[in-house]
């Protein structure tokens, strides 16, 4: 058997060694986590409304499982509106960023100022001014994800080598062609890097509209349940939302592997 | 020179620094190249090589003076002209024949024969064979040779060159001035080419244009008589030496000139 063993192509062997380090061991020290949580709750006899045990957690989610089920629905779907909103609207506004210094000068202070107004606070206002729906919602996702994307997008679309720029030039390339052949697809690492972003802040903007105003969601959840001290579905909920947002991350670098295979080569280094 | 094929005559040029200030980079340069013809342009950094070559190239206008194509005002890119940086500058997201296609694409001037002329260029610089690669499985002197590909994929008269070896390692860098001198004997073009390397200047060209410090104007031109086909054991002879020994004596000479003033 140990001949066998070492027999075995080396590169075979390394390949399983690092597929253990990279999700052998996390998952370990995961259930290594939980398992010190649920002995520590256990051993000092913490009540459930301070620290639920992990076991509280999924015995008291899982009863209410269709419930817990429609409002992760509800969160999915405010997330996925407010994502695509931003990319939507990042993407334009980037390449308007970068086409000339008066354009950059004028937008920039509004990018900021919606940047800098907490969105808590203007979390009720859009209630107020949109109705009590899935638009302000929507808006507030999108307020919360947008601004890393467009400024990861527009530094994508200025960091161009000067070269390749003279070169479309050479060719007498237009604005729109020196755009779409060359700025564009030299932008995609910063574009992906800027989603990567984009994507778990929305579910950031997602919950924080539902705190304001929503009749589901998995933040409404949150709320109602800690008004009721049903403390271990607010946990619960809170693991679901983690867990939508490792998810969604992983989704997007894998649609980057996929379909823009060489963007994620250069920029294993960065994320 | 009557058959001039790139005329500079009185050219200058002023750039505007970001604070505002004027910096001269060229002073009354007046330069005929022939058709066919390989000239170096060799000289301290910051002397205004690449502005030559850039007002050459149309990327760059002249502030005064004209520069000319076969007796055309160079007024905007021209599609004579082919353009090889210091960088290989490919696509990333291209494969090798991509990128070599590349100008053609953007020119629209694609054709059905225009992959297998892309083809037969990569076979010229020794890649066939590598088409379908991607450019970061490729070492610097290969991704070099695509970008001299690029350039001569529309088929131009004049191949400008900004230091394209600048970046290549000592051996590499030989070994590739070798082959641009080959494929220069199989596809004859006029060659305006930027250097720091003297040998590397001698070497290729029939003529080195020496350029002083700023502003740059040019302070000699040297014949250089040499048999071809060109290699580097003719580093020994003394016609090389002799050329070698002027350009040094033009650039640091200079130097030290300006240094006692």
């Amino acid at each position: 058997m140990q001949a066998a063993q070492l027999e075995a192509p080396p590169r075979s062997r390394r390949a399983l060694a690092t597929a253990w380090r990279d999700a052998g061991v996390p998952t370990l020290a995961t259930v290594i986590a939980f398992g010190v949580w649920e002995a520590a709750c256990r051993l000092f006899d913490v009540p459930s409304y301070l620290l639920p045990r992990p076991s509280e957690i999924w015995t008291d989610t899982i009863e209410i499982g269709g419930t817990v089920a429609m409002h992760t629905l509800a969160t999915l779907k405010t997330v996925f509106l407010g994502f695509l909103a931003s990319i939507v609207i990042s993407l334009p506004l980037a390449v308007a960023l970068t086409t000339s210094p008066a354009t950059a000068a004028s937008v920039y202070p509004f990018l900021v100022w919606t940047q800098s107004i907490p969105k808590v606070a203007l979390a009720p206002i859009l209630v107020v001014i949109l109705g009590a729906n899935e638009l302000p919602r929507v808006v507030i996702t999108f307020l919360v994800a947008f601004f890393p994307l467009v400024i990861s997008v527009a530094t994508g679309l200025m960091s161009v080598p000067s070269e390749l720029i003279e070169l479309g030039r050479a060719c007498r390339a237009s604005k729109w062609s020196e755009l779409v052949r060359i700025r564009l697809p030299y932008a995609v690492p910063f574009i992906f890097a800027g989603l990567k972003v984009a994507i778990t802040l929305a579910v950031v903007g997602a919950v924080v509209a539902e705190f304001v105003n929503a009749d589901s969601g998995l933040g409404f959840l949150i709320q109602t349940s800690t008004a009721f001290f049903k403390v271990p579905v607010a946990f619960g909920a809170l693991i679901i939302l983690s867990l939508i947002g490792v998810i969604l991350f992983q989704a997007v670098v894998v649609i980057e592997r996929i379909f823009f295979p060489w963007s994620s080569a250069n920029s294993t280094a960065i994320l | 020179m009557a058959a001039g094929m790139i005329a500079l005559e009185h050219v200058s040029r002023t750039f505007v620094s970001a604070d505002g200030g004027r910096i001269e980079a060229l002073r009354d340069v007046s330069l005929t190249i022939g058709r066919n013809e390989f000239v170096t342009l060799v000289g301290p950094s910051g002397c205004g090589k690449s502005t030559i070559l850039r007002i050459v190239a149309g990327l760059i206008l002249p502030s005064s003076g004209t520069a000319s194509i076969e007796g055309s005002v160079i007024r905007e890119p021209r599609p004579e002209t082919g353009i090889v940086f210091q960088a290989p500058t490919l696509l990333p997201w291209a494969t090798v024949l991509d990128n070599v296609l590349f100008p053609l694409r953007m020119m629209n001037r694609m054709s059905p024969d225009s992959a297998e002329r892309a083809r037969t260029l990569l076979k010229l610089v020794d890649l066939a064979g590598f088409e379908g690669n991607a450019p970061r499985e490729l070492s610097g002197g290969m991704q070099q040779r695509v970008a001299i590909c690029r350039a001569l994929v529309h088929d131009p008269d004049i191949l400008l060159m900004d230091e394209p070896f600048g970046a290549l390692d000592a051996l590499t860098r030989e070994e590739m001035t070798l082959e641009l001198l080959r494929i220069w004997s199989e596809r004859r073009k006029t060659v305006l080419f930027v250097t720091h390397s003297i040998p590397e200047a001698v070497l290729l060209a029939d003529r080195v244009v020496v350029l002083s410090p700023r502003p740059g104007s040019i302070a000699r031109v040297i014949e250089v008589d040499l048999p071809r086909p060109r290699s580097f054991d003719q580093e020994g002879s003394p016609a090389f030496q002799g050329a070698a020994r002027q350009i040094r004596e033009l650039i640091f000479g200079q130097r030290h000139a300006s240094r006692a003033a």
